[in-house]
C-alpha cells in the first residue's frame, strides 16, 4: 500500500523509467523475505499479523459453503434428525460400557508396570474447532481452523478427529490456525505397525484418502488391513494414536523397498470439526516438547551431544561475548577483556 | 483519473484473490486458473504505470499469505512476471487476444517454474504433473478475463 502511495507522488516519466530498477528492488525484497522466513524464522510476528488480516477474507470466503450447509441442517427432516439422535445414543451406550472397564484396565496397567497409581490419561484436556476453509489439492492440503493463539493453540500441536489422526497445526494467527494434514506430500508422521510393532515413517501422497509407507524393505512384515499408530517418535503425537490402514502391499523381486499404502481413518474429507489437544507434560507417553524447538539443520540443541556445545563454547564464545558486552553495557574490570585492550 | 484506475485496480485484483482462495472440491481446484496472476498480468499489459510490479509483489505477497510456504515466494515469481509484462506491454497490448493468451500461457509457465524451483530450494518439492494444469486454464480463460477487466477498467477498445 505504502508502495502504491509512494509512486503516486511522482512524476509519470520518472515512474515509466525504472522498470528495470523496481524489478531489482522488489525481487530482493521477496529473496530477502523468503530467506528470513525460511532460515531464520524472524517473520513470525510478521506472518501472525498477516494471518490476522487474512483471516476474515477466508470467513468470507468460506461463508457461502457454510450458509449452504447451516440451510441444509435447518430444514433438515425430522425423522432423519431422530434417527441421528437414536443412532448417537445407541454409539454413547456402547462407548460408556467401554469406559466402564477403562479405570480397571487403567489400574491393572499399572500394577503391571510396576507403578503404584494408575496414571491418567496422557490426554490433559482439547478443544474443538470449526473448520474455516479447506485446500486440498495435490499440493498442498491444509485446513484453516477458527481456533489460534487467543485459545492457547501453540505450532506443531496434535490435531485429531473422533477416528484418528488428522494433522499438526504450522502458522498460528491470533484466531486461527493452519493445519497441515497428514495426507499432504509434505507431512510424514513416524507410525509403528500394531501387529507387529515395527516402526516405520508414513508420509502424505496428495490425497484425502491415502498415506504411503516408503522405507519399508521388500521383506518387511507387513500386509493389507494392519492398523498403524503413532510411534510416539518425533514430538508432536503421543504414542499410540490410530493413524491408518494398510489397503495394499505390493512386493517386487526387483525393488529392494516394498510399496505400501494405507488409508487413514480419521475422516479428512467430512469432517466440520477436529480437535485440538493438549497432552500432559510429565506423562510418559506424551511426546517430549522439547523437540518441537528443533529443525532439520540444526535439530534440537539439548539433544546434541554436550561435547560440541563445549568445543564452540571454549573456541569462539570466550573472546567475543565478554569484550563486546563489557564494551556496550558498562565497565566492569573482568579478567577476560584485560587482553583486548 | 489515475486514482479512479488505481482504485478499480485494487478492486479487480482483491476479487482475483478471492476467486482464488475460494474453496473449491479437488477436480476443479486443479483447473482453476490464477486468477490474481491473471489480473496483475492485465494491469502490467494495460496500465504499466498504475500497477506494474509493486501491484505483483504485493499481490504475490498476498498469496504468500493464503497459500505459501515460505513468504515471499508468490511475490517473486509474480514481480518477475509482471517486470516481464510491463517491460514488453506496448509488443504485447498490440497482440489479437489469442496471441495474448499464448503470451499469457509462456508467462504463466515462467510463473510455475519460478513457484516450482523456490519449492524444490525450500524443501519442500512438488512434483506431480497436476501443477501445470493451471497454466493452461489460464491461458485458455484469458480472452474472456480480459475482456471483463478491460470493462471493469472502464475502457473501451
Amino acid at each position: 500500500m505504502a508502495a502504491f502511495g509512494t509512486a503516486a507522488g511522482r512524476p509519470l516519466q520518472a515512474r515509466g523509467g525504472s522498470a528495470g530498477f523496481r524489478f531489482t528492488l522488489y525481487a530482493a525484497l521477496a529473496v530477502v523475505t523468503m530467506y528470513l522466513d525460511q532460515r531464520a524464522h524472524y517473520l513470525e510476528q510478521v506472518r501472525y499479523v498477516l494471518e490476522a488480516a487474512a483471516y476474515p477474507i477466508q470467513l468470507a470466503v468460506n461463508s457461502p459453503p457454510a450458509a449452504w450447509a447451516w440451510l441444509k441442517a435447518s430444514f433438515q427432516a425430522r425423522a432423519a434428525l431422530q434417527a441421528e439422535n437414536a443412532q448417537l445414543r445407541a454409539r454413547q451406550r456402547d462407548l460408556e460400557l467401554l469406559a466402564m472397564r477403562y479405570d480397571a484396565l487403567a489400574r491393572d496397567n499399572g500394577e503391571l508396570r510396576g507403578l503404584h497409581a494408575a496414571l491418567p490419561p496422557v490426554v490433559d484436556h482439547w478443544l474443538a474447532a470449526e473448520i474455516v476453509n479447506i485446500q486440498l489439492n495435490s499440493l498442498r492440503q491444509k485446513l484453516l481452523i477458527n481456533r489460534g493463539a487467543a485459545n492457547g493453540v501453540f505450532t506443531a500441536q496434535a490435531v485429531l478427529d473422533d477416528k484418528g489422526l488428522i494433522g499438526q497445526t504450522t502458522h498460528i494467527g491470533p484466531w486461527s490456525a493452519e493445519v497441515i494434514l497428514i495426507t499432504d506430500p509434505e507431512h510424514a508422521v513416524p507410525v509403528r505397525v500394531e501387529r507387529t510393532g515395527l516402526r516405520t515413517i508414513a508420509v502424505g501422497a496428495g490425497d484425502t484418502t491415502s498415506l504411503a509407507l516408503p522405507y519399508l524393505p521388500g521383506n518387511a512384515d507387513i500386509r493389507a488391513g494392519d492398523l498403524l499408530v503413532t510411534s510416539g517418535l518425533g514430538g508432536v503425537f503421543p504414542e499410540g494414536y490410530p493413524v491408518a490402514r494398510v489397503t495394499e502391499v505390493h512386493r517386487d523381486a526387483v525393488q529392494p523397498l516394498a510399496q505400501v499404502r494405507a488409508a487413514p481413518l480419521a475422516h479428512i474429507d467430512s469432517d466440520s470439526e477436529v480437535m485440538l489437544v493438549w497432552f500432559r507434560a510429565g506423562h510418559p507417553a506424551a511426546p517430549v516438547p522439547n523437540t518441537l524447538g528443533g529443525d532439520l539443520k540444526s535439530g534440537n540443541r539439548d539433544m546434541q551431544p554436550q561435547a560440541t556445545a563445549a568445543a564452540a563454547g571454549t573456541a569462539t564464545t570466550p573472546p567475543a561475548t565478554p569484550s563486546s558486552t563489557g564494551q556496550a553495557a558498562a565497565p566492569q574490570p573482568t579478567p577476560a577483556p584485560g587482553g583486548q585492550e | 483519473m489515475i486514482a479512479e484506475g488505481r482504485g478499480r485496480l485494487l478492486i479487480s485484483a482483491f476479487v482475483a484473490l478471492l476467486l482464488t482462495v475460494l474453496p473449491l472440491p479437488p477436480w476443479l481446484d486443479v483447473l482453476r486458473p490464477a486468477f490474481l496472476v491473471l489480473a496483475v498480468l492485465y494491469w502490467s499489459i494495460n496500465a504499466p504505470r498504475t500497477g506494474g510490479i509493486a501491484l505483483g509483489f504485493f499481490a504475490g505477497l498476498a498469496l504468500d499469505v493464503f497459500q505459501g510456504p515460505v513468504l515471499g515466494e508468490h511475490a517473486l515469481a509474480l514481480t518477475l512476471v509482471s517486470y516481464i509484462a510491463v517491460r514488453e506491454h506496448q509488443r504485447i497490448r498490440s497482440k489479437p487476444a489469442i496471441q495474448q493468451a499464448l503470451i499469457v500461457f509462456a508467462a504463466l509457465i515462467v510463473y510455475e517454474i519460478v513457484l516450482f524451483t523456490i519449492d524444490g530450494w525450500t524443501g519442500r518439492a512438488v512434483t506431480t504433473p497436476l501443477r501445470w494444469v493451471h497454466t493452461l486454464s489460464g491461458a485458455l480463460i484469458w480472452p474472456p478475463a480480459a475482456a471483463v477487466l478491460a470493462y471493469a477498467a472502464g475502457r473501451r477498445s
